[in-house]
């Protein structure tokens, strides 16, 4: 187990800046996951780390050891690669079992710690196949598997789930993080999936172009995002974001740019933000029904069965709304709406700045 | 009858298989004229006692018996399997290591690999001619570098000694067949995706591990086939020797490919020399044999891709 310390890291390909300068602490033991947009630069990262792509500039420590010159070999870190990369000429055995065959460890060894990774991913079945007679996802899970026979310093997962169905994702989100409760392995784990993020991260670091946009606990992610692009990136359905500006003679009403409808605050905009062109935020559960509300047009009703969607327009903009409780409202029905003022979100328009 | 004609004709249309078999007459014209014609009178003439000038007739086995006897015969099998073995295996290793450094990531990578493939796109008749000054007595560039370093005092009579001048033709063939093996191997490489590389090399596997356990296995299908070719190419020579050595000195370098052609043309004995060429095919049967195992899909390669 190590702590693993990104200072400053930068990659180009050629002339092409990929990753532009990214500083991540992650401490031991601890699970952190890289969300972004596609294309970002994650999986260069995690490949930084593991040794495969050399480091163009910065420092990468691996529990106080710098290892930007250290081969892939000697990082003692497990990859699970978000193509699989299994060996097509060894059966699911084999493939689990190769680094440990390299380390030179006996068969009561091998076998011993092959049987409960395999029972954890429901591969007990699958041992003696090769990964050509495999599905897509139990080639996923065999990645995992090759990954978790060993005990390495360092865990990394490039979207290791991405190809499983609905409720196998489930059940292995909880075995992984069963599995890091277990074994307190340091993890830098790459998704899309933002529930995943959410729930199993100790720490998110949302990417954009290269570049940390964000760090921190995913409820602080979610709660505080510290600029537009998190804010949009986090949540789903994604915050609802205005245009607008503050009303000049009430620091705690924001004015749409559209409609000039007037919105809450959570507090009084500082005097900086005052006459600048700003973006308003609020996410989709922080409507409620009321007497005295905004009033809205309904434009879509959609019920998921534990909670409804429902698309309105207000001032001519269309906002995304979900409730707990059914809304039997039908298009173009009015509405009134309340927003829960301490939940909203200010950002600069012309930076993306959140304005506390 | 003549009401059965176009009925056939039309049944022959009809069937499934009818116009297909129109379209593979031309091949198989061409297979039965070109391949099966010759080896079909080949075969025949190996029975007979031909000469040049004079019609044979069928003697039986007599050629064979005559050959077992005959024992320049039986060393040009012993100089045909030293030439096949040592050649095709230090064709493919040469091959096999110029194909894992072409892979890499050199300068000039493009230039390197058209390089490799000269001797194989020079007419062998033409490298044969410069091995043959090469090795030449006393003109040879070999001795002459070597003398110049104060290795040798005397020259090295490379075709003139019966282990020089096998070593020599077997240099000469290997010179010239790894660019097939080595392209081949190397196209090979290149169907393996890196990831399994970087996937070992996080295993824990040293470079050597990697080869061993990665490269060699996923490679040994191209292997198989690639060694096939080259052995079935190497058994057969016959244009090198036959410009370098002419089978000499004293039948030490005589191939069964040579000593057939010598017996059979300039020796006239075209019935002992066509015997001397079926004797091959056991051999080259041996070896189809062989690939024909070793080309199996091995078990890993079944089933379906995504
Ligand atoms: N070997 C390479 N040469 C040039 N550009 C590359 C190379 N590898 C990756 N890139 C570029 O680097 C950028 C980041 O790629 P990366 O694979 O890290 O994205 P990612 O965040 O993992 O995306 P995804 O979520 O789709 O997997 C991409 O724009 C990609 O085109
Ligand atoms: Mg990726």
């Amino acid at each position: 187990m190590a702590s693993v310390d990104i200072v400053d890291v930068r990659k180009s390909f050629g002339a092409v800046g990929i990753i532009k300068g990214v500083d991540v602490e992650i401490g031991d033991g601890e699970f952190v996951i890289l969300v972004g947009p596609s294309g970002c630069g994650k999986s260069t990262l995690l490949r930084m780390i593991a040794g495969l792509e050399n480091i163009t500039s910065g420092e990468i420590r691996i529990g106080e050891r710098v290892v930007n010159h250290l081969p892939p070999k000697d990082r003692d870190i497990a990859m699970v690669f978000q193509n699989y990369a299994l060996y097509p000429h060894m059966t699911v055995a084999d493939n689990m079992a190769f680094s440990l065959k390299l380390r030179g460890a006996g068969r009561d060894e091998i076998a011993g710690k092959l049987k409960p990774a395999a029972e954890i991913l429901g591969l007990t079945h699958l041992l003696d196949r090769y990964p050509r007679q495999l599905s897509g996802g139990q080639r996923q899970r065999v990645a995992m598997g090759r990954a978790i026979v060993r005990d390495p310093q360092v865990f990394l997962f490039d979207e290791p789930l991405s190809n499983l169905d609905a409720k196998l994702r489930v059940s292995m989100r909880t075995e992984i993080k069963e599995l890091h409760q277990r074994l307190k392995t340091t993890t830098v784990y790459v998704t899309h999936d933002q529930i995943e993020a959410m729930t199993m991260a100790d720490k998110i670091v949302v990417m954009h172009d290269g570049m940390v946009e964000q760090i921190g606990a995913p409820l602080d992610l979610y709660d505080r995002p510290a600029n537009v692009f998190v804010a949009g990136f986090i949540g789903s359905p994604a915050m609802n974001m205005l245009k607008g500006r503050i009303n000049p003679s009430d620091a705690m009403r924001f004015v749409t740019e559209k409609g000039g409808v007037e919105l809450p605050l959570a507090a009084p905009a500082p005097d900086s933000a005052r006459d600048r062109d700003l973006i308003y935020g609020v996410r989709p559960e922080h409507f409620h029904q009321s007497a005295h509300g905004l009033p809205a047009r309904v434009v879509v009703v959609e019920p998921t069965g534990s909670e409804t969607q429902v698309v309105i327009e207000v001032g001519g903009e269309e906002l995304v709304c979900v409730f707990r409780e059914r809304i039997f409202a039908r298009p173009g029905d009015g509405m009134s709406l309340e927003i829960v003022a301490a939940a909203t979100h200010l950002f600069d328009a012309a930076t993306g700045a959140r304005l506390s | 009858m003549k009401a059965n004609a176009p009925s056939l004709v039309a049944s022959f249309g009809q069937a499934r298989n009818g116009p297909g078999l129109l379209f593979m007459l031309p091949a198989a014209a061409f297979l039965l004229c070109f391949l099966a014609y010759p080896l079909g009178v080949g075969t025949w003439l190996g029975f007979t006692d031909t000469r040049i000038g004079r019609a044979g007739v069928f003697i039986g086995l007599e050629n064979y018996q005559s050959l077992w006897n005959d024992s320049v015969f039986w060393l040009s099998v012993f100089n045909t399997i030293l030439y096949t073995v040592a050649a095709s295996a230090l064709k493919f290793a040469l091959g096999l290591w110029l194909a894992l450094i072409l892979n890499e990531n050199l300068p000039l990578k493009s230039f390197f690999r058209a390089i490799v493939l000269l001797p194989w796109v020079v007419p062998t008749v033409l490298s044969a001619i410069a091995f043959w000054w090469i090795y030449d007595s006393q003109f040879s560039v070999i001795s002459w570098v070597l003398m110049r370093l104060g290795l040798i005092d005397a020259p090295i009579n490379f075709l003139g000694d019966a282990t020089n001048a096998r070593a020599s033709v077997i240099a000469a063939n290997v010179w010239r067949g790894i660019p097939f093996v080595a392209i081949s191997l190397l196209a090979g490489l290149q169907t393996i995706p890196p990831s399994l590389q970087e996937a070992a090399s996080l295993d824990g596997a040293t470079s050597w591990q990697r080869f061993r356990h990665v490269t060699l296995p996923m490679l040994s299908p191209i292997i198989a086939v690639v060694m096939t070719f080259s052995v079935l190419f190497t058994f057969t020579d016959f244009q090198l020797i036959y410009v370098l050595t002419k089978g000499g000195p004293v039948n030490a370098t005589h191939l069964m490919a040579t000593l057939s052609f010598q017996r059979g043309i300039p020796g006239g004995q075209l019935g002992e020399g066509a015997a001397i060429a079926v004797a091959m095919t056991p051999f080259l049967l041996a070896a189809i044999l062989f690939s024909f195992f070793g080309l199996q899909r091995r078990r890993w390669q079944q089933g379906g891709a995504d």
